[in-house]
């Protein structure tokens, strides 16, 4: 069920939809907690793929403040598990995605966003 | 050994709408297995499936690696394939994050060499080719296997993205058929991309004689003993 690690790398692919379309706007969520297993090497591993500025950005619009605006340089074990929880275990159950460029809306339903165009949307 | 996934929770019902798994699907997960030790020591970050269908290859592949030692996402245009790709990781245990999306394409401006593992098998049937566009726009069942021309004309698609997509150790295993012309495919990967590739498993399967290529970047060639 999608939760901010996928958000962090969905930008809007409509046709001309190329510049400031990322990230996606969260809003109207319906979130759950989900308990994962906690892999400090994972986490180490996976972060600079993390666009640490939109995470931020949408850990906000869902509710959740525990992580430092500036992206940190030393990740001591209390920051891994706070990225832990806020990147695997918030789970975006319904909601809403908008981009910030061209105003698309990409629902999420039953934990699963749909990214689909329509016909006349797609490059 | 790595047992397969479980499916029990799928029904009949489901398979009138997503593609059940077959020989290909079954080749893919041998072709996996067979590269296991390989995979892990690669510690992939990041495995991207295209067509999940039923979820069971992501599945198998996070039982390779290890459920919280990679992130697990994976694409279907069908959104019942993603509602089943979702359910056999809740069945099986394992954290699979399933998109409805064509291809890779709301991903591709964020993964830019990003990808360590990136699993297709794609609909490689050869039909007419205006068999390809209705049975993609009707996001149903006919989209995992109607492969138009050749059978390439979902895959052709995609093969444009991998280069994108990959990263620098990163694998990206496909399945193909003998009428989807494997050295073409292999040919346009190497001189469009720089992207080599083997047969790293070929089988019969009734009709269909099956192909599992496996691509890496030509300064990364895998050494097989």
């Amino acid at each position: 069920m999608v939760r901010l690690i996928t958000h962090n790398l969905l930008a809007c692919h409509a046709k001309g939809c190329t510049t400031n379309n990322f990230p996606l706007k969260l809003t109207d969520v319906k979130l759950a907690l989900r308990e994962a297993d906690f892999n400090p090497d994972f986490l180490r591993g996976f972060l600079p793929r993390v666009e640490w500025d939109a995470l931020i950005q949408a850990s906000r619009e869902i509710g959740d403040t525990s992580l430092p605006v500036e992206r940190p340089e030393m990740l001591d074990d209390d920051l891994l598990r706070q990225l832990h929880h806020v990147l695997l275990e918030i789970h975006i159950d319904e909601g809403s995605m908008t981009c910030p460029n061209c105003g698309h809306v990409y629902p999420i339903s039953n934990g699963i966003p749909n990214m689909l165009l329509a016909e006349h949307e797609i490059w | 050994m790595i047992p397969t996934p479980d499916l029990s929770h799928l029904t009949k019902n489901d398979y009138e709408r997503v593609y059940e798994p077959a020989e290909d699907t079954f080749v893919l997960l041998d072709a996996l297995e067979a590269d296991a030790d390989a995979i892990r020591a690669l510690a992939p970050r990041l495995c991207l499936e295209i067509g999940s269908g039923t979820g069971v290859i992501s599945t198998f592949l996070a039982q390779i690696i290890g459920t919280s030692d990679s992130f697990f996402l994976c694409t279907d245009i069908n959104p019942h394939a993603a509602t089943c790709t979702a359910r056999t990781g809740s069945q099986n245990k394992v954290p699979v994050e399933p998109l409805v999306a064509s291809l890779a394409r709301p991903l591709t401006s964020r993964l830019g060499h990003a990808v360590d593992i990136l699993v297709f098998n794609p609909p490689y049937v050869p039909t007419y080719d205006e068999e390809v566009d209705a049975a993609q726009r009707s996001v149903g069942i006919s989209g995992s296997w109607a492969g138009g021309a050749d059978g390439m004309q979902v895959t052709d698609a995609f093969l444009r993205q991998v280069d994108g997509l990959l990263s620098p150790q990163g694998r990206f295993y496909l399945v193909t058929v003998k009428q989807n012309n494997v050295p073409r495919v292999q040919e346009f990967m190497l001189k469009d991309f720089s992207l080599q590739s083997e047969i790293v498993l070929q089988r019969r399967a009734g009709r269909e004689y099956l192909f599992v290529l496996r691509f890496v970047r030509s300064s990364n060639l895998v050494h097989t003993a």
